[in-house]
């Protein structure tokens, strides 16, 4: 059985930097195949020199990436993009500024061999709250914000610092278990939108350095030599007083079976692993390091199982 | 060559000569209208006298349908309510769920192909009181083909078990509020919404483009026009790839072509810069009987649908508010440039939420941009209030409104969507007169079918299936009416000059009638009998189109 693609929704806002976010993780695709739905090939939504070829509705990506749009129909332009028969990795799609993610979540739940990975809005630091009370808007933009596993506050250099800490604070307040990663130039390591890559083999004793490195995060790496209740540590994991942006594990179940752990945010997937993971069991966990406790993390998995390899910073 | 027809009686919608005896036409243009005297002096003529036992008025013009409607009648219909197929076939209503299965069956036996779906349309379970169908009243029909009927309202759809297991939804687990579970923990076959409504489409033959057309679908639309009187109709939401346009040209050129279509470019797929430059490029590729140049904007939902946006106090069910397809930003950004390349936009808005976004942004726009005459329109516009009325007249936008959807779904808005106050001022033409709106009303055929009378009688009468007279303050006359499917859709559409009204210079075009609309009666202006069209000066006779 093939395993479901994984599939990113990238909200939020007109101007968020939704497009910004995705050439970003083109750029940094680091051997995945990418598969981009854009809700509208507006002002050129990729950078010209990622561009291989262009053709009518589809454009081929340096890397192996394709990118496509679509307009009313995204479950159609999904049914097509598959069609191809290409190799895909990872789908992402951008949402039109005036979609709810809650929605298209729910569609692709419909549709076999896909699976929704996570929900990532953006949030303008400089406009946000200001969108958020719009006469207009104010209710589809707070709905986008309630959609999102995460929040990417953006744009961070242009707003005073405590204004940063203030709009953080005004998330976690309207969008209860928020969790909220600021960045500048939607610039946020492809490891946190789209799990890490995983590997062939079983790893041995150390994580592979990310070509994207970003200030402000921090990274822990276990292995974990004993069966876990898995179901349990993800929701351990999801809790939002982790701060916890990403994590992934293959882990085996107190059953005997290998599971995968996906933690996107708020939201947390325990599925059947591919047939290739075998032990020992390993996990990363990605979160922004002026907010991820790590000792907490530590607490909240340790005392079900031991460590074998002490945490170290990315 | 001149030719004369002689009528019954010819009302013109001129109002200096509103009544006469005789057309004057050469090469597909009105000489004038009078009595024979006085048209003999354009010289010499042919007298036809094969109307002298009919009615003649303008050929009827529809404000807002979509040639799709022509490809609907590949599929068969389920209808509750008897509907005229291009061909002139009645299909009475179907009245129950049985009689639903039996029509599907009969039209079952008839596919030859094992794997070819079947597909049907217009299916409205409200009149079955309320009996749901399921997939297992489907999979009496066929278990071996997929089936998938659309619901009238387009938001529903019913397939059978094939269907189900085709789109791999014939499981149990499926989590989404669209579709409803069987006491099996199985979909029961009814999908709600276009998101569970999509993945189904393409197993059962209803994939994409129900919006788009193609060549047998646009000549079967226009001959539908013939049977409803109609010489011009706008097809409102159209993405005009430009192979659709060069078969839409080919099609609409053909001799015996018997309609004129005007085409809007949606605003969609493409930026609002592209938008308008790709329109003025249409705009070039226009020719007499496709017009093109226009843009359409879909900016919220439908109300029975839940999904328009309304002003507070909102649903009368407190259903939370709807969607809007379109930012403000995007809004502002294409009615700038419209206006600056002097573009006309028609702009669907439902609630008055909708309504009211679009006459703020217009407000703006025409600050930055005077544009005397841009008759920007509000299509639907079905719940306006006074005040969005009298701001129409300040900013000079024409509204097109629905008195169709008040026949068929006003008594759902009377006890659900918006209850029974705003219900009974939906689509207000007598508040648009008043206001000094410039008015035109539609179908959206194939939402509601096509035929100006019928939705004329709508207007005059108010009245829903029901039987329930809904906001008689709003009624207009039927002088009202007839004006409005005429020169009031024609104005809308900027064509007032060419079409709308039978006079000197204007084109050929006539509503050829059995009866005379002004005498029948208001009750009965939905059962004028029509004979057929004249379209610039061609004679096309319903009984043998």
């Amino acid at each position: 059985m093939t395993l479901p693609i994984p599939v990113t929704l990238i909200g939020g806002y007109l101007g968020a930097g939704k497009t910004t976010l995705i050439n970003s993780l083109l750029r940094n695709a680091d051997g995945r195949r990418l598969a981009v739905l854009v809700n509208e090939f507006g002002s050129l939504p990729i950078d010209a020199d990622l561009i291989v070829a262009r053709e009518d509705n589809l454009i081929s990506i340096s890397g192996g990436c394709i990118c496509c749009s679509f307009g009313s129909d995204l479950v159609a332009a999904l049914i097509d993009i598959r069609a191809r028969g290409q190799r895909i990795d990872h789908l992402l799609i951008e949402t039109s500024g005036v979609a709810l993610p809650g929605s298209i979540v729910q569609s692709i739940a419909l549709l076999p061999g896909l699976a929704i990975d996570g929900v990532i809005v953006l949030a303008d630091a400089e406009t946000v709250e200001e969108r958020a009370g719009d006469r207009y808007m104010s209710d589809t933009v707070r709905g986008q914000l309630a959609g999102a596993d995460i929040i990417v506050l953006n744009k961070i250099d242009l707003v005073p610092p405590e204004r940063v800490a203030a709009i953080s604070r005004w998330l976690a307040e309207i969008v209860p278990g928020a969790r909220v990663s600021p960045a500048q130039n939607a610039d946020i390591p492809s490891e946190i939108i789209l799990g890490r890559q995983p590997e062939p083999q079983p790893i041995a004793h150390r994580i592979k350095p990310s070509k994207h490195r970003t200030a402000g995060y921090e990274a822990l790496e276990l292995e974990i030599d004993c069966p876990v209740d898995a179901e349990r540590l993800a929701a351990v994991l999801a809790d939002p007083d982790l701060a916890l942006l990403r994590a992934k594990g293959f882990l085996q179940k107190l059953t005997g079976e290998f599971v995968t752990l996906h933690v996107v945010g708020r939201r947390s997937v325990v599925e059947p692993a591919p047939a290739w993971v075998e032990g020992p069991g390993r996990l990363v966990c990605i979160g922004v390091a002026a907010e991820m406790d790590r000792s907490a993390v530590l607490v909240a998995l340790g005392s079900d199982f031991h460590l074998l390899q002490s945490p170290r910073r990315n | 060559m001149t030719t004369i027809y002689q009528a019954r009686k010819i009302v013109t919608m001129n109002p200096s000569r509103p009544l006469a005896t005789h057309i004057a036409v050469r090469d597909g243009t009105i000489l004038g209208a009078g009595s024979l005297d006085e048209l003999t002096g354009w010289g010499e003529y042919q007298l036809d006298r094969s109307f002298a036992d009919k009615i003649l008025m303008p050929g009827l013009v529809e404000g807002h349908s979509h040639v799709a409607e022509g490809v609907q009648w590949r599929f068969v219909y389920c209808g509750y309510f008897d509907r005229t197929d291009p061909n002139g076939v009645i299909w009475p209503g179907v009245k129950s769920i049985e009689e639903v299965i039996a029509r599907l069956s009969e039209a079952n036996a008839a596919l030859s192909d094992p794997k070819q779906p079947l597909t049907g349309w217009a299916l409205d379970p409200i009149y079955f009181n309320n009996r749901r169908m399921t997939r297992q009243d489907l999979d009496r029909v066929t278990t071996t083909r997929p089936i998938g009927i659309m619901h009238a309202s387009g938001h529903i759809m019913n397939v059978n078990t094939m269907a189900l297991e085709l789109a791999g939804m014939l499981r149990p687990g499926v989590n989404h509020p669209g579709v409803p579970l069987g006491p099996d923990g199985v979909p029961t076959g009814e999908m709600k919404g276009p998101e569970a409504m999509t993945p189904l489409g393409p197993h059962v033959g209803l994939d994409r483009g129900l919006l788009a057309s193609d060549e047998p679908g646009l000549r079967a639309f226009a001959r539908l026009c013939v049977r409803k009187g109609v010489t011009t109709a706008a097809d409102l939401a159209n993405l005009l790839p430009q192979p659709a346009v060069e078969m839409m040209r080919q099609v609409t050129g053909e001799d015996d072509f018997p309609a004129r279509i005007v085409s809007l470019r949606v605003a969609r797929e493409i930026s609002p810069a592209e938008l308008v430059a790709r329109v003025l490029e249409l705009r070039t590729l226009s020719s007499d009987r496709l017009r093109l140049g226009m843009i359409k904007i879909v900016v919220d939902g439908s109300i029975q649908g839940f999904s328009a946006r309304l002003l507070s106090p909102g649903y009368y069910n407190g259903a939370p508010n709807g969607l809007w397809y379109i930012a403000p930003e995007q809004l502002r950004d294409i009615f700038e440039r419209a206006l600056a390349a002097g573009i006309r936009v028609h702009s669907h808005t439902n609630g008055d939420e909708a309504t009211e976004l679009v006459l703020d942004t217009l407000e703006q726009a025409l600050r930055k941009y005077p544009s005397p005459d841009h008759r920007f329109t509000l299509q639907h516009c079905q719940l306006a209030n006074a005040a969005q009325f009298r701001r129409m007249r300040s900013l000079g936008m024409c509204v097109n409104l629905f008195p169709n959807h008040h026949f068929y779904w006003g008594d759902q808005h009377y006890a659900l969507t918006v209850g029974p106050e705003r219900a009974q001022r939906m689509n207000a033409c007598a508040t648009a007169l008043a206001s000094g709106v410039p008015l035109a009303i539609h179908s959206d055929a194939p939402v509601t079918p096509l035929g100006p009378l019928f939705t004329a009688w709508c207007a005059v009468n108010r009245l829903t299936a029901s039987g329930r007279a809904l906001g008689t303050e709003e009624r207009i006359s039927v002088a009202e009416a007839i004006r409005t499917i005429t020169l009031g859709a024609a104005y809308t559409l900027g064509l007032d000059g060419e079409i709308g009204s039978i006079e000197c210079g204007k084109r050929a075009d006539f509503a050829v009638l059995e009866d005379d609309p002004t005498e029948i009666g208001a009750e009965h202006l939905k059962d004028v009998r029509i004979w057929g069209t004249v379209q610039g000066g061609r004679i096309f006779a319903a009984a043998s189109i």
